[in-house]
């Protein structure tokens, strides 16, 4: 066991635990935005470079600070570690920085890109970047490949976190997918123009924290927010088959894989489940799903949108001890 | 005439075969470490002998070689890396095209220390026509029982491969030259673990640079006081800097550490002065990475002492009036280069060559290449000038690799030292577009 301090607020996290699986221990408000990091995908991480960490102590047995910020996605924990997150101020520069030129090549096509709403570099930027650029330079552009009859990748504006070839690397059979070229002209790409074709392509679309890998089954249907995230599920051969559905209306206008509060999937989900059922006769409805985090969605009314027997437990209170007697 | 250690056989006609590389005491150190010594004897001499890492982070060698883990039952590895490609840096491919036999010998001293029996010298594919000349002297030093079972029957078994890269720059990093050695993409490797724990098909590996490696060989031969008695505290032994740039006479040469940066640029053993008696400008001293100093400082240090060639004397001052020994590619400005344009060839340079995986480097390295390009056309304004030096700010100590700091060291140095010329550039700046546009503009 080793006993690490983040932002001033210790834990015990088991020997191997990273600082970042540390942090989110404790809470969303210490723990470090990811945008390559995905707990459920091995050897993500440490590419993007938000969840950048200052240690300020290395360990009990070597107090020494580290010389250099660290991604926290990628440094195990020391006993005695401490950590400052969002109380350094190197911290918050180098994570504007990152904002920065993650949006350097970003098209910014919010208004009409379909992940608007539920985007992690929406979410980063309000938080972490600054509301004007700096630059005037002609952006780098790629034309739209289709992947699959079910994929779209819009590479303009892939930020090259490389989960997506994680995912393909190791949710679905058969490596078809990766990334061609170097730097600032690297794309992601399947491998010699080859579909993306087998049961769990799909989840693609669910890791990509922005919108570069789109479903085509809903593309241009409707903005997130207007639709109702429910929980449901089936029985499905090839997967859970736990899933949500995002109505609008009467109609299923996507399913995707349900997602927990740091934005990953709880369990990846099949192509079946995800582009072929789209009536609600295929699905037993659990009830609505509670979106808490996302900055657009938790604006909206959904919030409240609780099923009611949680209304009721959460609204009685037991009674206190004496209370009943007066 | 300074001590030569690497290139003391370097003018004998035919030093490339073997025979002649035989006759003139080659192989010698294997013969001594092999029969004489144990493997810990040969690590202890390279420790006492102070050697540092050649390919430019300076790592003492000794301590590199102790670290390497030993599990029983796994095999190590000692990987030599050939993928010399900073620019302004040759003398690798100097020293193995003229005496391939020396690197082989000390992979073959080398990994014996370590107690590798597969080694790789991972070598750049621009160097193709080297690489066919240590395939030769290889195959020469398996003929004649340096390498291969038994080597000279003292039962120590070593096969020695050369794999030729892709030729590109960022596989000189040790952990993506492991990956791409092992035939992925050539992307550096989070760290931890280290190639020492986990580094060649996840087994404990020393990657060092060629003339890392070839400096075994006098060490063994001569023992580590020996060479630790060269040089100037722990800079030890001899170094070779490849001169380029504004010189009468660029080329490779061997220098004993220690010697004065004037003596290097000025004497007649040496780079013989600047061409035509024009007036030094700069100094890039350790490869296109490293923070360029304008001529006081190079010949100077802050403190008023004259700047030696070693790796403390370089890095005297630190970054604010200091740079490296680096690699030794030793690139000499006269009075009449533009550093605006001189850092937008090497701005233009790590924009190409990085690999992409890190947002810092991948969009900061060609962003500050265009802002560069911007101003040397005549379109810059003051704001890109303080623009560039906060980019370099955000890109520094926040990537994966160092390509990242590579990359930022050389604009942070350019704009610190010669901001005055930045600011010419955009005050002058129709009279550039005339120059940098030969006067279209006006038609």
């Amino acid at each position: 066991m080793a006993k690490v301090t983040i932002d001033g607020r210790t834990i015990e996290v088991a020997d191997g635990t990273t600082i970042l699986q540390a942090a989110r221990m404790i809470g969303p408000d210490v723990a470090p935005p990811t945008m390559c990091y995905y707990s459920k995908l091995k050897t993500s991480g440490g590419y993007c470079r938000t969840c950048l960490v200052e240690v300020s102590k290395g360990s009990e047995k070597d107090p020494r600070p580290m010389p250099k910020l660290v991604a926290s996605c990628r440094t195990t924990v020391m006993d005695g570690m401490e950590v400052k997150n969002n109380t350094s101020e190197k911290v918050g520069d180098a994570r504007k920085g990152v904002v920065e030129f993650l949006l350097l090549n970003h098209p910014l096509d919010c208004p009409v890109c379909d992940q608007a709403g539920e985007c992690h570099l929406q979410d980063l930027s309000y938080e972490h970047g600054s509301a004007k650029t700096r630059t005037d330079f002609e952006r780098r552009t790629f034309d739209k490949i289709d992947i699959g009859p079910y994929v779209q990748l819009h590479m303009n504006r892939c930020i090259l976190c490389y989960r997506c070839v994680k995912t393909a690397d190791q949710v679905t059979d058969g490596r078809v997918h990766g990334v061609i070229n170097r730097g600032d002209h690297a794309e992601i790409s399947t491998y010699i123009e080859k579909a993306i074709d087998n049961d769990f392509s799909g989840n693609v679309i669910d890791v990509c924290p922005v919108g570069a890998l789109t479903d085509k089954t809903f593309r241009f249907k409707s903005r997130v927010w207007f639709t109702k995230p429910v929980n449901a599920h089936r029985n499905c051969e090839k997967c859970s088959g736990k899933v949500v559905l995002w109505y609008k209306g009467e109609d299923v206008l996507r399913v995707t894989g349900r997602k927990d509060q740091w934005g990953e999937v709880e369990e990846f989900i099949c192509n079946t489940c995800r582009f072929e059922k789209k009536q609600t006769n295929d699905w037993t409805i659990e009830g609505p799903r509670q979106v808490s985090r996302h900055s657009v969605i938790s604006a909206n009314h959904y919030e409240v949108f609780k099923k009611p027997r949680e209304l009721t437990i959460n609204t009685i209170k037991p009674l206190e001890s004496g209370e009943g007697n007066k | 005439m300074g001590k030569k250690l690497l290139l003391a056989n370097d003018h004998i006609p035919g030093i490339q075969s073997y025979q002649v590389y035989r006759q003139h005491g080659g192989y010698a150190s294997v013969e001594k470490a092999l029969k004489t010594m144990k493997p810990e004897e040969v690590l202890e001499e390279v420790k006492k002998s102070g050697l540092r890492g050649r390919g430019g982070a300076g790592f003492p060698t000794g301590m590199k070689w102790s670290f390497l883990a030993k599990p029983e039952g796994v095999p190590r590895y000692l990987v030599c890396n050939a993928d010399e490609s900073e620019p302004g840096t040759f003398k690798d491919r100097y020293l193995m095209s003229r005496i391939p036999h020396i690197l082989v010998e000390g992979m073959i001293t080398s990994s014996y220390a370590l107690g590798a029996h597969t080694s790789y010298i991972y070598i750049r594919g621009e160097y193709y026509y080297v690489a066919q000349i240590l395939e030769k002297a290889i195959s020469e030093a398996y003929a004649n029982g340096w390498l291969g079972k038994n080597i000279q029957g003292s039962g120590y078994d070593l096969d020695l491969y050369v794999q030729v890269g892709g030729g590109a720059y960022i596989c000189g990093e040790e952990t993506a030259l492991l990956e791409s050695l092992e035939g992925k993409r050539g992307n550096p490797r989070i760290k931890p673990p280290f190639p020492a724990i986990a580094g060649l098909y996840g087994c404990p590996t020393v990657v060092n640079n060629v003339e890392t490696i070839s400096a075994v060989v006098p060490i063994v031969n001569g023992g580590g006081d020996a060479y630790a008695a060269i040089g100037v505290g722990k800079s030890t032994g001899t170094k070779l800097i490849s001169a380029s740039g504004h010189i009468n006479k660029p080329g490779v040469y061997e220098i004993e550490m220690g010697i004065t940066v004037e003596d290097f640029i000025y004497s007649d053993e040496y780079c013989g002065g600047i061409i035509n008696g024009k007036k030094l400008k700069a100094v890039v001293a350790g490869g296109s990475s490293v923070p360029v100093l304008p001529a006081d400082l190079i010949i100077t240090t802050a403190a008023g002492e004259k700047r030696l060639m070693t790796y403390e004397s370089l890095a005297d001052g630190g970054f604010a009036t200091g740079t490296m020994l680096g690699s030794g590619g030793f690139i000499v400005m006269d009075e009449d280069t533009s550093i605006v344009e001189n850092l937008h060839t090497f701005a233009r340079f790590y924009h190409h060559e990085s690999c992409g995986q890190c947002s810092p480097c991948r969009e900061g390295t060609g962003w500050m290449e265009k802002i560069i390009h911007k101003i040397l056309d005549g379109h810059g304004t003051l704001e890109d000038v303080d623009l560039l030096w906060e980019i370099q700010k955000k890109i520094e100590g926040n990537t994966i690799c160092p390509l990242g700091d590579a990359a930022a060291w050389p604009v942070a140095s350019a704009i610190r030292h010669f901001r005055a010329e930045f600011e010419e550039y955009v005050k002058n700046s129709s009279q550039i577009k005339k120059i940098r546009h030969y006067d279209l503009i006006n038609h």
